[in-house]
C-alpha cells in the first residue's frame, strides 16, 4: 500500500465516515420500523425495507433511522411505522415499492403524513 | 445497497475467554448459510465494559443488547433478528423489546459514564485502521504536523490540564515540557502498559479496543518534544493487546503514519513494543525504563527524572496508557473542551475497572467527581446476592479502603488523597460484610511483598516483618503492641523506600487500621474473626434447634468430624474440623453456624 499524503488520509475518513455512521443510532429523531414477520415478508417487506433504506440514503436523510421488527399483523403487510417527534407515531398498509418512495419523499423529507396510505393503529 | 444489520461482536479479552471469536465466526457461517450475508456486517469490537453480562452482541441498527450469547445462539439471532428482524428477547438484557424511539441507552450501567478514553472500544474493530479513521482517528496527528507548532500542542495540554493516569497524577504537559526543552538531540517517547494492580485492566482493554488511539498519542508526543523513537512496554501475559498493537503497527506503517516522512510532513517516527515479564515493579517508571534497556527491573533514584535523563540516559516522556488515549480527543477537540469536564483538580474522566462483590463488575469510565456510591450502587448496581457494603479498595496494593461514611467523597484525585486512598490505575474492588478487613489487608501486603524488587531494606524487610504481624493477628496470636509496631515500621517504609511500590505499601494496612480499628481489636484481643473468614479464629457449630438430623453434612464433611444419628442433632468435632465449610454449603437447614 502507498503511503497516505494528507489528501489521502482525508479521503479514507470521508469515505469510510459514511459507513461508520450508518452505525451510529444515537440522536436521530425519525424512525422508521418495517415490519418483517414471515407474513410480512410473504408481502414483499423485505423489497419495501430495502427501498426504504435506499432512498432514506438517496436523500441523505442523516436523522432518520430505518430497523426492522417483527409481525404487525393484523394490519395489511407490509406495514411500516413511521415515528417522529411532530407527527407521533404512524403506521402505513400495504407498502410496496411506489409507496415506499412516497413515505419516503413525502413524509420523510416534506413531513407531510400520507393520508391515502396511512392505517389505523390497534389500541 | 439496501437494508444492512451491524452485529458488534466484543472482542476484549474477558468475552474472547467466553468464546466470543467462536460466536463472531458462527454468525459469519449462519449468515451466509442462511443466505443473508451481503444483508450483514459482523464486526469483532473492543471491550464494551459490561464484563459481567458478557459475551456481548450488540446489532444495529435496533440496538438490540444481548448478552451471555453462545456460539449456539448464532442460528437464532440469524434466523429471527437478522432475517425475520425479531430481537431474541430470551438473550436481551432487558428481556424485553423495545423500539429504537423509545430511549434507548436506559440500560442503567451506561447511564452515568461518558466515554473519552473508551470511546471507540465497543464500536469500531480494533484491527481495521479504517475505522478509527472514520471514527475521527489521526485528525489530532494532521492538526499537530501540519496546523500547530510544538509550543501549541504544550499550550493546548496545558489548558486541559491532563494529569497522569497512571496513579500519581503529575500534570502531563509538565512532562512533555521538560523533555521538550532538553537539547539532546535523541529523546524518546515510552507507553507503560505494565498494568499491574490485582483486578485491574482498564490499559489492556483500551490496547485492545483502540489501539491507534496510543500509537496516534505518541506520535504527536514525538513531534512535540522532538523523539523519532517510541517504546510500548507491555507485559507478555496481555498476548491479545499485544497482537492487536502488532496489527495496529503494521497498518499505520503501510498508511506511512509510521516511519519516515509521516503524512509529507518530514516528520519520522517510529513504535516498538517491549515485553515485560509481569514483575509489579516494572510499572515503575524507572525499574520500567531499566527493564527496556535489558536490565533487572529496579527502580532508580530520582533525581534525575527521566524528562532528563530516561531510557539510555536520554530525555524521555513516559506516560501511562490511559493519559496517552486522552491525548488525541483532547488535541482535536481543545483543551478548553477537555478542561470544563470533571473537577477543577481534576480534569476529564477516568477508568476504573470495577470488580469484586459487585452486581455489575466490568469496565466503567466517569467524569471526575462521580461519587463512589454512583459507581457502586448505580453503574455497579450494588453488592451481590444481597449483602451489605463494607468497603471499596482503590489504587490496588498502594492505595486504600473507603467506608461507607466516605461513599459520597466526589472522586478525583485530590479527594481520594484525603480520605486515606489514592487515584491509582483505576483498580476497583469492592468487598461485603463477609470480607475480613484484616485479611485483606494481609492479601494487599503478601501481593507487595511478592512483588518487591528487594533493592531497598525499607520496603524488603519492612514489608516482610508487616506481614508476619498480620498473619500472627489473623492466627490469634496477636499482642496489643503489634497496632503500634505496624504503625512505626509502615511509617519507615513509607519515608525509607526508594520507589512508590515500598513507600505506598503499608497504605492498605494503615487506611483499615484507621477505618476499621473495631475489627484488628476483635482479632487480637477477644481472638474472633467477626466476618468469619479467619480460619484459626473461627469454629463450625451445629445449632441442635435447627438441625434435623438430615446427615448430609456428615456425608459431605471430607475429615468424618461429623457425628449423630438420623434425625437426631449432629455434633462436629472441633479437634479434628478443618473448617472447609463444606457443611454449612450443604445445610439446607441454616443449622451450621460460625462462631
Amino acid at each position: 500500500m502507498a503511503k497516505l499524503s494528507l489528501s489521502d488520509l482525508r479521503a479514507i475518513r470521508e469515505r469510510e465516515e459514511k459507513n461508520l455512521r450508518k452505525r451510529n443510532i444515537h440522536g436521530r429523531s425519525i424512525h422508521v420500523v418495517v415490519a418483517m414477520g414471515t407474513s410480512g415478508i410473504n408481502a414483499g417487506a423485505k423489497l419495501t425495507l430495502n427501498t426504504i433504506a435506499d432512498e432514506v440514503e438517496k436523500a441523505g436523510l442523516e436523522n432518520v433511522i430505518v430497523t426492522q421488527a417483527g409481525s404487525a399483523a393484523p394490519l395489511p403487510e407490509p406495514v411500516v411505522e413511521v415515528y417522529s417527534p411532530d407527527k407521533g407515531l404512524v403506521a402505513y398498509g400495504s407498502v410496496g415499492v411506489a409507496e415506499a418512495k412516497r413515505i419516503v419523499s413525502e413524509h420523510l423529507v416534506g413531513g407531510k403524513v400520507v393520508e391515502e396510505l396511512k392505517v389505523e393503529l390497534e389500541n | 445497497m439496501g437494508f444492512k444489520n451491524y452485529i458488534l461482536v466484543c472482542g476484549g479479552t474477558g468475552c474472547e475467554s467466553s468464546r466470543s471469536d467462536q460466536i463472531y465466526h458462527a454468525l459469519i457461517d449462519e449468515a451466509a448459510a442462511q443466505g443473508v450475508a451481503d444483508q450483514v456486517q459482523v464486526i469483532k469490537t473492543g471491550c464494551f465494559g459490561f464484563c459481567e453480562q458478557g459475551p456481548i452482541v450488540k446489532i444495529l441498527p435496533e440496538d438490540s443488547f444481548y448478552v451471555q450469547v453462545k456460539p449456539e445462539d448464532a442460528k437464532e439471532l440469524i434466523a429471527e433478528h437478522v432475517v425475520k428482524g425479531r430481537e431474541v428477547t430470551r438473550l436481551l438484557y432487558n428481556k424485553a423489546p423495545h423500539k429504537a424511539y423509545e430511549e434507548v441507552e436506559d440500560i442503567q450501567f451506561y447511564q452515568k459514564q461518558q466515554r473519552i478514553v473508551l470511546r471507540n472500544c465497543g464500536s469500531i474493530d480494533p484491527e481495521n485502521i479504517d475505522e478509527y479513521i472514520a471514527a475521527g482517528g489521526y485528525r489530532a496527528l494532521e492538526k499537530v504536523l501540519f496546523e500547530m507548532t510544538p509550543d501549541d500542542v504544550i499550550n493546548e495540554m496545558k489548558t486541559a490540564g491532563l494529569r497522569g493516569r497512571g496513579g500519581a497524577g503529575f500534570p502531563t504537559w509538565m512532562k512533555w515540557n521538560f523533555t521538550k526543552q532538553e537539547t539532546n538531540p535523541v529523546k524518546y517517547v515510552v507507553c507503560n502498559a505494565d498494568e499491574g494492580d490485582p483486578g485491574a485492566y482498564m490499559d489492556r482493554s483500551t490496547l485492545e479496543g483502540d489501539p491507534h488511539s496510543v500509537l496516534e498519542a505518541m506520535t504527536i508526543c514525538g513531534h512535540t518534544v522532538g523523539a523519532h523513537q517510541g517504546f510500548i512496554y507491555i507485559r507478555a501475559e496481555y498476548p491479545l493487546a499485544i497482537h492487536r498493537l502488532e496489527v495496529a503497527m503494521k497498518q499505520a506503517r503501510e498508511y506511512g503514519l509510521l516511519g519516515k516522512d509521516i503524512l509529507g510532513s518530514g516528520f519520522d517516527y517510529d513504535i516498538e513494543i517491549r515485553l515485560g515479564a509481569g514483575a509489579f515493579v516494572c510499572g515503575e517508571e524507572t525499574a520500567l525504563l531499566q527493564s527496556i534497556e535489558g536490565h533487572r527491573g529496579m527502580p532508580q533514584p530520582r533525581p534525575p527524572f527521566p524528562a532528563s535523563k530516561g531510557l539510555w540516559g536520554k530525555p524521555t516522556v513516559i506516560n501511562n496508557v490511559e493519559t496517552w488515549a486522552n491525548v488525541p480527543e483532547i488535541i482535536a477537540k481543545g483543551g478548553a473542551w477537555f478542561a470544563s469536564i470533571g473537577t477543577p483538580d481534576s480534569h476529564g474522566t477516568k477508568v476504573f475497572a470495577l470488580t469484586g462483590k459487585i452486581c455489575n463488575s466490568g469496565l466503567v469510565e466517569v467524569p471526575m467527581g462521580t461519587t463512589l456510591r454512583e459507581i457502586v450502587f448505580d453503574i455497579g448496581g450494588g453488592i451481590a446476592h444481597g449483602k451489605k457494603f463494607k468497603a471499596v479498595q482503590t489504587g490496588g496494593p498502594s492505595g486504600g479502603v473507603i467506608t461507607e461514611e466516605n461513599l459520597d467523597t466526589p472522586i478525583d484525585f485530590g479527594g481520594l488523597q484525603k480520605i486515606g486512598s489514592m487515584m491509582g490505575s483505576g483498580g476497583m474492588i469492592v468487598m461485603d460484610e463477609d470480607d475480613c478487613i484484616v485479611d485483606v489487608a494481609k492479601f494487599y501486603l503478601n501481593f507487595t511483598v511478592d512483588e518487591s524488587c528487594g533493592k531497598c531494606a525499607p520496603c524488603r524487610i519492612g514489608g516482610k516483618s508487616l506481614c508476619n504481624l498480620l498473619e500472627k493477628i489473623t492466627q490469634g496470636k496477636g499482642e496489643a503492641k503489634d497496632i503500634e509496631q505496624i504503625e512505626q515500621i509502615a511509617h519507615a517504609m513509607k519515608i525509607g523506600s526508594l520507589c512508590a511500590l515500598g513507600q505506598t505499601a503499608p497504605n492498605p494496612v494503615l487506611s483499615s487500621l484507621h477505618y476499621f480499628p473495631k475489627e484488628y481489636e476483635a482479632h487480637i484481643q477477644d481472638k474472633k474473626c467477626p466476618s468469619g473468614k479467619c480460619k484459626k479464629l473461627i469454629s463450625y457449630e451445629i445449632n441442635p434447634d435447627k438441625c434435623i438430623g438430615c446427615t448430609a453434612c456428615s456425608r459431605k464433611c471430607p475429615v468424618g468430624a461429623i457425628s449423630g444419628e438420623v434425625k437426631k442433632p449432629h455434633k462436629i468435632n472441633g479437634n479434628v474440623c478443618i473448617k472447609c465449610g463444606v457443611c454449612k454449603d450443604t445445610c439446607k437447614f441454616s443449622a451450621i453456624e460460625i462462631h
